[in-house]
């Protein structure tokens, strides 16, 4: 019997990977239409999801599809009807279904969609890189980050509550690093369903449901008589997303007891004179790296962002102003971008100018294709950008480390 | 209830079939002004046929082409009922997410429980090039009640008349122009597109082709399609005064010629049975002659380049699909001799 995942139980203190947390989500927020299309790694969560529905746990529409794009258009237009949908993807598999992606938001829709994080093959490459996700940054979606299994239950249910808020109506990707993340355990407390339903209101479309009680037009021609208004208005839902989500986030804490920073985690930061930035997974070596380091008296920090889009500014320039230089560690390229560096380096530098004290900066990329980053490339990391600290002096070389030959 | 058993039943809509019975509905129109097709247009006569047929409890869903752009321009609709755009590939998807919707939220109690048509339209670019993977995908589910409907105006027409997978033989488009060395740019025999869909996908029960020049056959089929259990395919071949290059006064004639000349066939295929209607029927079951293709092509701008022999080609290609083909429109090909009886 193909048994690729084992099914584990719904309640309480478990062992648990990121996709198998997303698919409990699913069910714990009782999704109406799911659509799942193979391609490594995201595909475990349907794995996991469809034999939820095939025993009886949760109840939805669950269409294997012919494509992603396919995939992403079918949750789409289950969307403008009122139904509460889940689908994902990976890599290039992402990237068949860009078009959708884009109208998606264009649309102002509440997708909720799981990127396994993964290289874009050609050459061929299983492993986690933040490019795919990335991707769509500028269309409207939502991107958050998490570390751990137990984040996923944090992150994925905010993707939920903040998608599905009339003053935002974006969709929202959860972004996992693949393998890493999508195929690694950890323990997690499930919340209960009382928990989630206080937490998590019915999907309400509202006057922008399609149905025959409410006979509208969505998505004519509007060309540029009305676009730049249509833009501005979604740039608008952007701006808001930062709001609610700030907002929802309370609830979060006081139904789930969760202490957590809604956008940025920060470990060993208090008398840190350096800390190295990152997102996702990149967290596990970079805590284990800095222990170590501080052993040897070496004053190293994290700042880890849980979300992307929105972009937490002025979190950041409030948290990183503390400190004398900051390395921005990249898991994803940006070919011929200014100082050549990374797609998070140069966000958290434009995030950054004009504040009152700017900390140097220094961007590394690293773990391309899922190659596994090591104890010794954090530590020679944070040693270049203490060295900058030490010279007072910017180092705009942006190092690609464990790099070959 | 189980997602393996529930079904949401079908509308019961009366078929007309006959064409002095559609006034008594005249008033009753859900394709109405604010449009700006072109004079002549029988794509548009097509969108007002199937939603007059379908009625108020309907949502339609309509791919990027003119149908999308030259009907929908914002601060107007010609949609009574509600209406949505989806990709120009996505026509299947729009039409299984649709119906998926409904069926995941009526049976879950979140919505009122009610039979809703799902109409999801292309145009060929959506219909046989394009969306062919979604479209297929989407005959494939059985537990979805859903009507695509392929208007094939055999171009590109809206983005400016290039060729697609439907266009005719030898057609003029801007992306195959009869030029000085080349008199035939355009190479392919027409996509045999509703029959691809009804061969191929052997667990949808309806699929059929129509014409605007005989509404009544046209609105009887739409009903058949939306009232059959499950998902259900029509294909209707549309003249286009812009596209084909002819004065807008002939595309009622042009789409009788069409059928008149065994070009086009019409026919239905309900729950594995094939069936010729109208004029066809005549053609295949009686004794109605085909008229010669020669005066539907010349009536076109787009096949002016066309010599003796280029109409010679045309028909005999038409002929050998009435006389070779095991049904005429629909399977290109027949039963062989066994091969143990070979000598």
């Amino acid at each position: 019997m193909a048994t690729a995942v084992q099914e584990t139980t719904g309640e309480g203190i478990q062992l648990l990977t990121g996709s198998e947390v997303m698919a409990h989500i699913c069910r714990l927020a009782d999704v109406d239409v799911l659509t799942a299309y193979p391609i490594r790694p995201y595909d475990t969560v349907m794995q996991y999801v469809s034999r939820m529905i095939a025993n009886g746990d949760m109840d939805a529409d669950y269409i294997p599809a012919e494509s992603e794009h396919g995939q992403f258009e079918i949750v789409k237009h289950a969307s403008a009807c009122g139904a509460r949908v889940f689908t994902g993807s990976s890599g290039v598999g992402w990237l068949y279904a860009m078009e959708p992606l884009a109208v998606t938001a264009g649309l102002r829709l509440p997708m909720v969609a799981l990127v396994g994080c993964r290289a874009l093959d050609d050459p061929g490459a299983f492993g986690t890189e933040h490019n795919d996700a990335l991707l769509v940054r500028d269309l409207g979606w939502m991107i958050n980050f998490p570390d751990t299994p137990k984040e996923c239950v944090e992150l994925g249910l905010l993707a939920y509550r903040v998608a599905e808020d009339p003053r935002v109506f974006l969709p929202c990707a959860i972004a996992m690093d693949g393998a890493f993340l999508t195929h690694s355990q950890a323990i997690v407390r499930l919340p209960s369903q009382e928990q989630v339903d206080e937490f998590l209101p019915p999907y309400d479309r509202g006057d922008l449901l399609l149905h025959p009680d409410n006979p509208i037009t969505i998505a004519p021609q509007a060309n540029e008589d009305w676009l730049m208004e249509v833009r501005r208005q979604s740039s608008e839902a952007a701006k808001n997303a930062y709001t609610v989500l700030k907002e929802v986030h309370a609830d979060f804490r006081r139904i789930f007891g969760e202490d957590t920073n809604p956008f940025l985690e920060e470990y060993m930061t208090e008398d840190a004179d350096i800390v190295l930035v990152g997102m996702g997974t990149m967290s596990l070596p970079l805590r284990v790296a800095i222990r170590e380091m501080r052993k040897d008296g070496q004053k190293v920090g994290m700042v880890r962002l849980k979300w992307v889009r929105p972009f937490p500014t002025d979190e950041l320039r409030t948290a990183l102003s503390r400190f004398g230089a900051v390395g921005v560690i990249d898991r994803d390229y940006s070919y011929g971008s200014p100082f050549h560096g990374g797609i998070l380096f140069n966000e958290v530098k434009a995030a950054l100018y004009g504040a009152e004290k700017q900390p140097l900066m220094k961007g590394f990329v690293c773990g391309l294709g899922g190659r596994e980053v090591l104890l010794e490339d954090i530590k020679s990391m944070s040693d270049q950008v203490l060295a900058m600290h030490k010279s007072g002096k910017p180092d705009n070389e942006v190092t690609w480390m464990g790099v070959r030959g | 209830m189980a997602d393996s058993v529930y079904h949401i039943g079908t509308q019961d809509l009366p078929l007309t079939r006959r064409v002095n019975e559609i006034p008594k509905k005249a008033v009753e129109e859900y394709y109405t002004s604010g449009h700006r097709t072109c004079q002549g247009c029988e794509s548009a006569l097509i969108m007002r046929l199937m939603a007059k047929a379908a009625g108020p409890r309907s949502i339609i869903l309509g791919s990027t082409g003119c149908m999308y752009v030259a009907n929908t321009t914002y601060y107007s609709t010609p949609w009574v009922v509600p209406w949505m755009h989806t990709q120009l590939g996505s026509a299947g998807s729009a039409a299984t997410g649709t119906a998926a919707a409904l069926r995941a939220l009526m049976r879950k109690g979140k919505m009122k429980e009610e039979p809703i048509n799902v109409i999801a339209f292309c145009g060929d670019g959506g219909g046989a090039d394009m969306g062919v993977s979604s479209i297929s995908a989407a005959l494939m589910h059985t537990q979805y009640n859903l009507l695509i409907i392929c208007y094939d105006n055999e171009s590109y027409a809206n983005t400016d008349i290039q060729i697609s997978g439907a266009s005719p033989w030898g057609a003029n488009t801007t992306f195959t122009p009869p030029g000085k060395k080349i008199r035939i740019m355009h190479k392919n025999w027409k996509k045999n597109i509703a029959a691809l869909y009804a061969v191929g996908h052997t667990k949808c029960n309806y699929v059929a082709t129509g014409d605007a020049s005989y509404p009544a056959d046209l609105i009887d089929k739409v009903r058949k399609g939306l009232k059959e259990p499950g998902p259900a395919f029509i294909h209707t071949l549309d003249p286009c005064p812009k596209g084909w290059d002819y004065d807008p006064f002939y595309s009622h004639k042009l789409g009788e010629l069409a059928v008149e000349s065994g070009l086009f066939p019409l026919w239905e295929m309900t729950n594995g049975t094939l069936t010729y209607t109208g004029t066809s029927a005549r053609q295949v079951y009686g004794s109605r002659p085909r008229k010669p293709v020669r005066e539907y092509l010349e009536t076109q701008g787009r096949f002016h380049h066309f010599i003796d022999e280029d109409f010679e080609y045309f028909q005999g290609e038409v002929d050998k699909m009435w006389n070779d083909w095991a049904m005429p429109g629909v399977i290109p090909f027949k039963l062989g001799e066994d091969p143990s009886k070979k000598k």
